[in-house]
């Protein structure tokens, strides 16, 4: 028997799922930047194009730690960077990381007068403003395609493991990847003092949440018309120990009353547009730490 | 055939008298330069296993920083074949176990508190000396018992021999094996010995009563069940529980807990009245086969169906079946057979059935083992004690051939009856509290001691209630006497030191040696150390210590060519008759049954279950259940429940329960449940060893329940004395007991 | 060469001597394991049967753990067994997600720990010390591409299974029924 693989997994605790959602996040807030500047929605969407991206570093910087913190070797995690290993997802990661860091620090290093007016650029660090400046658009395109990979990512992390039938579905990919738009949009939502914005990012994000109860269902239907080992997977969620916590809190109150709230906002009910942001953003986060710990425990039975 | 008995009668005699002792010297070893063994395997000295009693022999190894780093079987060893089973192979916990006893301890509160202090063996020894010299005076040198179950007892044994007492005893005879001896004795003029002469490896069925072979890790035993499974061996298990063994078998009966007779009878029925027995060799070997026909008339498999619940087409279908197999049969013996009281008579009916299939003396029957002689180092004679421990017993257990412990347990209590009262205890090797059932009355018995000393590598619940606590080094670091048991071919085996003992720990040989000076009996220990005993003891059977120290086992041809018997021999066996008596005439003289007889035993009362009790194979009783390796794979015992009781109960998988016996007695810890299809309604079973309450014992303290607690009443064997022990019931309870002790 | 282990289930007794003779080999710490035993009982009483077999790492032909390791720690050794290089384990986890039978553990050092079918033994000529120390001999270990291989010859006379041949992994861990 041994500690954290018998009676059943629990090789990862809260920091992969951290890892997860904040790597989401940063996914959808520098999805949503780039696809602004790129639509030139720069000025109608500036929140999202200059203040939020910083947020998105230090959403990186924290997953960084915390999954450096999940490491067991961690003296060793540089070995991480001495092989590319196409059918390893969490290597796909790390180079996906290695991507999207420099990109949002560069973004966020170019929009760094919106927050600090008075910050200047000196010496070399000013060319480098100025050559980047310069290739924006490029920029922009480099991270509309990396934050893609990077929320999509985060999903195929555990959908690519064959061994926990609860986590061995492709829609956990689209799933995790518009979940982390949805977060990305509820930090616009949250940041952003401009009424008209808050309302592009709410419809955006009542889009993208009808997105996500659809893939939900789609989920459970292909759980339930799968192998016995996955329909115990679902069972988890059907009646199982998860049931309350799933169905409450991440689809009722991370999905559906959000929406709702959403929903009630556009027409006028004086609803603080922060609120139902920060439930999407609580649900973001449930969603990645009950699909981590539930996969652990669903498995092959023999 | 008469000159074989004659050489086993004499060999087993000098089985029990070896003389081994001696200064200890650094341990030589052999660098390995055998292509077959790993490069990093350098250095291996030899050994035979002391983890139980089956001792085989095997090599330690260790690794580059000199330390132990495994222990794997000897190939030329017959109890292992060169494999270990899990308690050997963890046998290295015992030496790494840091909970070990690491210098000599002297009471200092009452007894059972658990209070000591630190002493030097100088101090030991005198205490003990003294002790010992008081009590000799005041009631005689008898007065003094040893009570051993380790391989260190041979040199306390001396020891007490020659201060005039003979009163050793080991709770392997009246709490286990003691019952079959003395019913196979009086069939066969043999017992079974150790390792039994049962030739499972060239069986053709295999028939198992209560003995769940492979979770009793008898390894040559287990291994041959193996071969056998492998040539196609038909098994039939007799268990109210499904062991391993009837997860093997063609014919499981799942028996009514104590209907075992009734069982054994009625397979005697079918085999003589359907003709099925081996004529020739009933006519031709042995005595009363006519009374034997008379007396099972009646007891048809119909008869016992009312009794075992064991449906007669079953009953007779098991017979044939053993039948067809003959005389490649083998109706094993068991080991542990002290259950119901009537145990020497339901070992005759099996050895009865033996005889009917003419398996004794045939191949996958029984075979003659063999072991040679080793003389002792010659000593003067030991003075004549004036009384035994039998003398507490007047016109009681005249059939025993070895003394017991739960006589010697019992002759402790002062009673006007009992002649022969003890005052000194000497333990090696054996936690009484957990062996003698009736935990009160062993604790009785201590408190009316003088002198309580204990030799164990351990703290055990027993030393706890010592006067003084002698710690043992382990097997791994010491010398012992040569092991010579009988097998298919005689064999020696050397056990020596692999490394230095550990903490302030010492040899028994050494201690009893040291004792011995104190006492003024050295005259008796005459060598200067052990090695220039073992290497003239060695010599004398033509090898040498050297010889032995490079390859651990020597195997010697058979001086007759008599592992079976002939076809046609003239056999005489050593009974009154000089056949194998299906009657005997021994027990009727003694005034027992001469023909097993049915009788019933009580049934547990409403909302009570039978108490059933067994091994694991990675543990053996008490002795390894604090051990880092064998703990590491179980820790605790659990209570198997079937499903229907659970459900009436309300229990649930792993939930903690305390067991409660039909005398209100409590187990001292909770248990936890383990509801499994595997066990009879009627029932629950425990693996004993379980349960410990020194709390020295970081790794064992209270984790699981004692058997020994709730073994409060025992049913004892008019014939020989064994103690039985599975006539106890008990039931759930959801908290402790006020009067539970456990701490 | 390709290395394979079979467990004949009718002789296993469940002793777990090869766990403990696999700890004590290769110095597994106590308190893990890199080979464990199981029973599985079907039926109610009287009416049972019991399988009992010692599991391990299947060294899967197509295995999930050497895939989805991002460092190439986890890796294709001799006739196919699956090892792991401590110095270049990052103690990600992903393998022993990643594996249907749970045969890999956290090493108290770091690094992932696992069944290597005791390759150092192996290349001596010796069995692994399982196999070699098993008193029921119910362990089989051999090179499948010799035909003439002990484990050749019992998969060859016996009825077999694997465990979750579903999972795609194809293990090279048999048993015998």
């Amino acid at each position: 028997m041994n500690p954290r693989v018998d009676p059943h997994l629990e090789i990862w605790h809260w920091e992969i799922p951290l890892y997860l959602f904040l790597g989401g996040l940063a996914a959808g807030i520098l999805f949503f930047a780039a696809l602004s500047f790129l639509l030139n929605r720069e000025e109608k969407a500036s929140t999202a194009v200059r203040i939020t991206p910083h947020f998105a570093v230090v959403a990186i910087l924290i997953g960084l730690l915390a999954l450096l913190l999940d490491l067991n070797h961690k003296a060793y995690f540089w070995q991480l960077y001495t092989t590319i290993r196409l059918q390893s997802p969490m290597s796909w990661g790390a180079w996906t990381l290695m991507l999207v860091t420099p990109l949002a620090i560069i973004w966020s290093a170019l929009h760094i007068n919106t927050i600090f007016p008075s910050w200047e650029w000196k010496g070399p660090l000013k060319q480098l403003e100025a050559f980047f400046s310069q290739n924006k658009k490029w920029i922009a395109w480099a991270m509309l395609l990396s934050s893609v990979i990077l929320g999509v990512y985060t999903g195929i992390l555990f959908s690519a493991f064959n061994a926990r039938p609860l986590w061995n579905t492709s829609i956990l990919g689209p799933l995790f990847l518009v979940s982390g738009l949805s977060t990305g949009a509820a930090m616009n939502i949250i940041l952003s003092r401009d009424h008209a914005e808050r309302s592009l990012f709410a419809k955006i994000d009542i889009g993208l949440i009808g997105i996500e109860l659809f893939l939900i269902v789609h989920m459970f239907m292909g759980f339930l018309a799968s192998t016995q080992v996955q329909i115990d997977a679902a069972r988890l969620f059907l009646g199982g120990p998860y049931t309350a916590v799933f169905w409450v809190l991440v689809v009722g109150m991370g999905l559906i009353f959000p929406a709702i709230l959403e929903i009630l906002e556009l027409k006028k009910f004086k609803i603080p547009a922060a609120i139902p942001a920060i439930l999407v953003l609580i649900g973001g986060l449930m969603l990645r730490f009950i699909i981590a710990y539930a996969g652990q425990e669903s498995r092959w039975l023999y | 055939m008469t000159s074989r008995r004659q050489f086993i009668k004499i060999s087993s005699a000098g089985l029990g008298s070896l003389l081994v002792g001696g200064g200890l010297r650094a341990a030589s070893q052999i660098l390995v330069p055998d292509p077959d063994q790993l490069s990093i395997d350098l250095i291996r000295t030899p050994t035979y296993c002391e983890v139980c009693f089956w001792k085989c022999a095997g090599w330690v190894y260790k690794n580059k920083d000199g330390k132990i780093w495994k222990i794997i079987g000897n190939e030329e060893d017959q109890h292992s074949n060169g494999r270990f089973c899990p308690r050997g192979t963890g046998g290295i916990g015992m030496y790494y176990d840091e909970d070990r006893l690491k210098t000599p301890l002297i009471r200092t509160e009452e007894r059972g508190k658990q209070s000591f202090r630190e002493a030097s063996w100088e101090e030991a020894f005198e205490y003990i000396a003294g002790k010992m010299e008081t009590i000799a005076k005041v009631h005689g040198p008898e007065c003094i018992a040893l009570l051993t179950h380790g391989s260190g007892g041979k040199y306390f044994g001396q020891l007490l021999k020659a201060f005039g007492s003979n009163n050793i005893a080991a709770p392997s005879y009246s709490q286990c094996r003691g019952p079959r001896e003395v019913a196979f004795f009086s069939t066969f003029g043999e017992g079974v010995m150790s390792p039994e002469r049962t030739d499972i490896r060239d069986t053709k069925c295999l028939v198992l009563i209560g003995s769940h072979l492979g979770e009793n890790m008898h390894n040559g035993q287990v291994q041959e069940m193996s071969d056998a499974i492998d040539k196609g061996t038909s098994i039939i298990t007799v268990d109210p529980r499904f062991s391993v063994a009837a997860g093997k078998s063609k014919y499981w009966l799942p028996i009514k807990p104590a209907t075992d007779m009734a069982l054994l009878l009625a397979w005697i029925h079918v085999l003589i009245y359907e003709e099925k027995y081996d004529k020739d060799y009933v006519e031709k070997y042995t005595f009363g086969f006519e009374q034997l026909k008379e007396h099972v008339r009646d007891m048809t498999p119909e008869w016992a169906y009312g009794i075992t619940t064991l449906e007669p087409g079953l009953i007779r279908k098991s017979a044939i079946e053993m039948a067809n197999a003959a005389p490649a049969v083998i109706i094993h013996p068991g080991r542990h057979v002290t259950w119901y009281g009537d145990d020497t008579q339901r070992e005759r009916a099996i050895a009865i059935l033996n005889a009917l299939l003419g398996s004794w003396g045939r191949r996958g029957g029984f075979y003659n083992p063999e072991s040679i002689a080793v003389p002792d180092w010659p000593h003067p004679e030991y003075p004549k004690p004036n009384r035994t421990w039998k003398d507490a017993f007047p016109g009681q257990y005249d059939l025993v051939s070895s003394s017991l412990a739960s006589g010697i347990c019992d002759a402790t209590i002062p009673t006007i009856s009992k002649a022969c009262n003890f005052k000194g205890w000497i333990v090696n090797g054996t936690n009484l509290i957990h062996t003698f059932p009736d935990q009160q009355k062993t604790i009785e018995a201590i408190q009316n001691l003088e002198l309580m000393v204990v030799v164990d590598t351990m703290p055990m619940d027993i030393t706890g209630w010592a006067d003084v606590v002698l710690p043992e080094c382990t097997y791994l670091e010491r010398y012992d006497s040569i092991r010579n048991s009988p097998h298919r071919k005689p064999a020696i085996a050397l056990r020596m030191p692999a490394t230095e003992p550990m903490y302030n720990t010492k040899p028994a040989w050494w201690m009893a040696k040291e004792l011995a000076n104190k006492l003024g009996l050295e005259k008796y220990f005459s060598w200067n150390n052990i090695e220039e005993m073992l290497d003239w003891q060695l010599k004398q059977v033509g090898s040498s210590l050297e010889e032995m120290q490079r390859i651990g086992v020597k195997t010697f041809d058979r001086s007759w060519d008599d592992l079976y018997m002939a076809e046609d021999e003239e056999a005489e066996f050593l009974t009154n008759t000089g056949k194998i008596e299906l009657y005997s005439t021994e027990l009727a003289e003694a005034g027992f049954d001469p023909i097993p007889v049915y009788t019933a035993h009580e049934e547990p009362p409403q909302g009570y279950y039978r108490l059933i009790y067994g091994r694991a194979p990675m543990h053996t009783f008490s002795r390894t259940s604090n051990n880092p390796n064998l703990t590491d794979l179980m820790d605790e015992n659990k209570v198997w429940v079937n499903p229907r009781i659970a459900k009436l109960w309300g229990l649930e998988q792993d939930q903690q329960v305390y067991l409660e016996n039909q005398d209100g007695i409590q187990s001292k810890f909770p248990v936890k449940v383990r509801i499994t299809e595997r066990i009879r309604w009627d029932s629950v079973y425990i693996v004993h060893g379980f349960g410990n309450d020194n709390k020295k014992l970081t790794r064992a303290h209270g984790k699981g329940a004692s058997d020994a607690d709730l073994i409060t009443r025992v049913h004892i064997d008019p014939i020989m004395g064994g103690t039985g022990m599975r006539g106890n019931f008990v039931t759930f309870q959801f908290e402790p007991s006020e009067t539970t002790t456990g701490s | 060469m390709r290395y394979a282990m079979a467990i004949d289930t009718k002789k296993c007794v469940g002793c777990s001597d090869c766990v403990v003779a696999c700890q004590t080999e290769n110095n597994v710490p106590i308190g893990h394991c890199r080979d464990w035993v199981v029973e599985v009982l079907d039926g109610t009483y009287p009416q049972l049967e019991m399988e009992l077999r010692s599991e391990r790492c299947c060294h899967c032909e197509n295995a999930p753990c050497v895939r989805c390791c991002p460092t190439g720690a986890s890796h294709k050794s001799d006739g196919g067994t699956v090892l792991v290089k401590p110095h270049k384990c990052i103690g990600c986890g992903a393998c022993i997600a990643s594996c249907p039978y749970d045969a890999r553990y956290p090493h108290p050092d770091g690094h992932v720990d696992k069944c290597t079918f005791c390759l150092h033994r192996v290349k001596e000529g010796l069995q692994p010390a399982c196999v070699a120390t098993c008193p029921t001999k119910c362990m089989y270990f051999g090179d499948l591409d010799n035909p003439r291989s002990d484990i050749s010859r019992i998969l060859k006379n016996r009825k077999w299974k694997t465990l979750i041949p579903e999972a795609g992994t194809n293990p090279q861990l048999y048993f015998l029924i």
